[in-house]
């Protein structure tokens, strides 16, 4: 680093400037790239499909993609199953981002503690991440099926229609699920938060006499208030991503529509029938969902 | 959870490849164009069996023309990777495990090549089928698909909870909807089942084809779902249908949830509704008998129309090859590899005459017979435009009505004829 001039800073050369540019330009650069190919030009590319008559063709077909101006937003808003499914994934969210925030935050401050066998519970929080979903949801079939083993824990306290099956219990088990799934990621990104709390703050709780409990709520909770926000953002656009769990584990995203999301819909409409031109603007529709969603997140979570 | 990512790297990427240009339509030279070419077969292990030989045996006769083969790379279903490859420009020249209902799909992509363009296509598909053919033309009277194996859908029933239940295991009482129904709730009071039957209650697209449509095509005398722009499944017979699905749901004699696995050979269900790839499937695990679909009268097998549950081999634009292609088509689908198909995976070509044409194999296979002879009475998924979309729109009206009691079987089927009428004059 240069020293700044006597007498004041001076405006760094232009070559040496460019220079460290240059090289920090090389370091973004593959990332860059990648976000520009993979994200930024088929995310244009679907914004332009959903504005257009649109099918996926052979290279050597003549085919026509006509300017439709709305058509697709227009029918993909009058959808009664794009409805139910932006609802569904309303529901799952309502569901699934508290309990993976609570749960996460909980259990990252308890593995922060000096527990017995803390490794071990580490790694067997973190397993589910990095397994199969495919796995896990035939896991969860066999658990919560009408004869599975929560059933017959239950007894006459099953529910009726049973859980894969009752429309009302169908997305809030999903979304329990999908947060028991991906809880070792957010303990591990809270337990990366836990560190910057300074452990003075603590000690002096301890010397105040303060509780275990008022010790999570005026200090831990606000010192990773930072983490929450990142970790609500993301398990907002996780959970509205949702596809495999409708698609598995409760066949096709039934009972009757009731666990459908809009991903599953993007595959029935732009895959299995062949209108991708749809399929778009439900993923654009998507995309304005989260966003706004996130926004309204990051004003809660960040306010004091 | 799955990310969006893959998907929209499906939807959005593969247009990339289909904008980085071709090689410019070739058609005309390519249909008479010979040399190697590459097939894909299904993956499951009789076909495979059966492709390996055939290409072998092509191969061996034609050092210039050498087949390439594989089984079809993995996805969801077999129809979007040979979507995806259409539009990436790298599908094989032959795709043998074509879905009849995604051929107009393929069709209006530009993937597939109308048979009719090579000498004598059409009618070697006329002698092998018969009057079969007709149902895989498409709406321009074009053949782009050859029919090539069926699995005729029947009740495959198990004999040792027929007997347990106290029912005649020999001659049982399923040709009528009420004796069906009266044998069911035996079965599942008696037989140990937690179902009668149990066909999967989840929402894809293809899951009518194998409780709803045979049971149609059986009552209707061979309707399909949709004929000359028109919805047929609101009339008398798909009502009767729907009726009788609901009661057997209403009764709890069919479950609404999924079973995971196989809930005929693990004992779940008394019944199955399959067709012959059922005989290698569960000779070894259950002593099980063969009857045709009920009907609300009850009708013979000679007379019961189903499901044909066929695939088809479909020619794919991006063959360079395509005389080649054409040849090897011919070879696979000639008498002799039909009787090594027959032989090798037990599912049945879709040529006339079948217990004529094999009555050695019949004779030594007598369960095969059943459903050679219901092969003769097959109802296909029909050759219309957005054949998928009305399929999805049927079955969103079936699952809402007739599996989940929500809606009136006649009320849901009404608005789902009118979605499919709408979807049928859609090009």
């Amino acid at each position: 680093m240069s020293s700044p001039a006597p007498g004041g800073t001076r405006p760094r050369s232009i070559g040496r400037s460019f220079g460290r540019n240059l090289l920090g330009l090389g370091f973004v650069s593959p990332y860059l790239a990648f976000v520009a190919v993979v994200f930024a030009y088929p995310f244009g590319f679907a914004v332009w499909m959903s504005f257009h008559d649109y099918f996926f063709a052979a290279p050597n077909a003549i085919v026509e993609y006509p300017f439709v101006g709305l058509e697709n937003y227009a029918a993909v808003l009058s959808d009664p199953d794009v409805r139910q499914a932006f609802g569904n994934i309303a529901v799952f969210l309502v569901f699934n981002v508290p309990l993976t925030v609570g749960l996460s935050l909980v259990l990252a401050s308890a593995l922060n503690a000096k527990l017995p066998m803390r490794s071990f519970f580490r790694a067997a929080y973190y397993l589910p991440y990095i397994t199969a979903s495919v796995a896990m949801v035939g896991i969860w079939m066999w658990l919560f099926s009408s004869g599975g083993l929560v059933n017959k824990v239950l007894g006459q306290l099953a529910p009726e229609p049973s859980w894969l099956v009752n429309e009302t219990l169908a997305m809030p088990l999903i979304a329990v699920f999908v947060a028991w799934k991906q809880l070792g990621f957010f303990i591990m990104l809270y337990l990366a938060a836990l560190q910057n709390v300074p452990k003075e703050l603590y000690e002096s709780a301890d010397t105040d006499g303060a509780s275990t409990v008022r010790k999570f709520l005026s200090i831990t909770v606000p010192g990773v208030r930072p983490a929450t926000t990142l970790v609500v953002i993301v398990a907002t656009i996780t959970g509205a991503n949702l596809f495999t769990e409708p698609y598995l584990l409760t066949g096709g995203g039934g009972p009757d529509g009731a666990s459908a999301s809009p991903v599953l819909l993007m595959y029935q409409r732009g895959i299995e029938q062949g209108n991708p031109d749809v399929a778009a603007a439900i993923g654009v529709l998507l995309v304005l969902f989260v966003l706004a969603v996130s926004l309204i997140n990051r004003k809660l979570t960040e306010r004091d | 959870m799955k990310r969006a990512l893959p998907l929209a790297m499906a939807l959005l990427v593969l247009p990339l490849s289909a904008c980085g240009g071709g090689s410019g339509d070739d058609g005309g030279k390519a249909a008479t164009s010979k040399g190697p070419i590459k097939i894909w077969y299904a993956n499951n292990p009789d076909e495979i069996a059966w492709a390996k030989k055939m290409v072998s045996s092509w191969n061996s006769a034609h050092p210039d023309e050498k087949v390439r083969a594989q089984e079809i790379p993995a996805g969801k279903s077999s129809e979007e990777v040979i979507g995806a490859a259409i539009t990436a420009g790298n599908a094989p020249c032959l795709v043998f495990n074509t879905s009849p209902a995604a051929v107009s799909q393929f069709q209006k992509q530009g993937g597939l090549v109308p048979l009719d363009d090579f000498p004598g296509a059409a009618q070697h598909i006329q002698k092998r089928s018969g009057d079969a053919a007709e149902q895989y033309k498409s709406e321009d009277g074009k053949y782009y698909q050859l029919p090539w194996k069926s699995n005729p859908v029947m009740i495959s029933y198990n004999k040792d909870v027929f007997e347990k239940a106290g029912l005649d295991a020999d001659k049982p009482s399923l040709k009528t909807y009420k004796d069906f129904l009266a044998t069911s709730e035996k079965l599942v009071d008696k037989g140990g089942v937690k179902a009668a039957v149990w066909p999967a209650p989840s929402s894809e697209f293809f899951q009518s084809w194998f409780d709803f449509y045979p049971l149609f095509a059986a009552e209707s005398g061979g309707k399909q779902l949709v004929e000359d722009g028109k919805a047929q499944f609101t009339g008398p017979e798909g009502r009767a249908v729907a009726d009788f699905w609901r009661s057997m749901y209403d009764k709890d004699l069919s479950q609404k949830e999924k079973y995971n696995g196989d809930a005929f050979a693990d004992g779940k269900a008394a019944m199955t509704i399959a067709g012959p790839w059922a005989v290698k499937v569960y000779d070894k695990k259950v002593d099980y008998g063969v009857v045709p679909v009920p009907t609300s009268k009850g009708q013979s097998a000679a007379e019961t129309r189903t499901f044909s549950d066929a695939k088809s081999v479909g020619l794919f634009s991006s063959c360079k090859n395509r005389g080649t292609a054409w040849d090897v088509l011919k070879f696979a689908s000639s008498k002799e590899q039909d009787r090594k198909l027959l032989e090798t995976t037990g599912q049945m070509p879709v040529r006339e005459d079948l217990t004529g044409n094999y009555a050695d194999f019949f004779e030594k296979n007598p369960k095969y017979k059943t459903y050679a002879q219901a092969a003769e009475n097959t109802v296909e998924v029909p050759n219309v435009p957005k054949s998928i979309a009305a399929w999805q729109a049927f079955r969103d009206a079936y699952s809402r009505s007739v599996i989940f009691g929500k809606e009136n079987p006649q009320t849901a089927l009404k608005k789902a004829a009118a979605e499919v009428e709408k979807l049928a004059a859609q090009k």
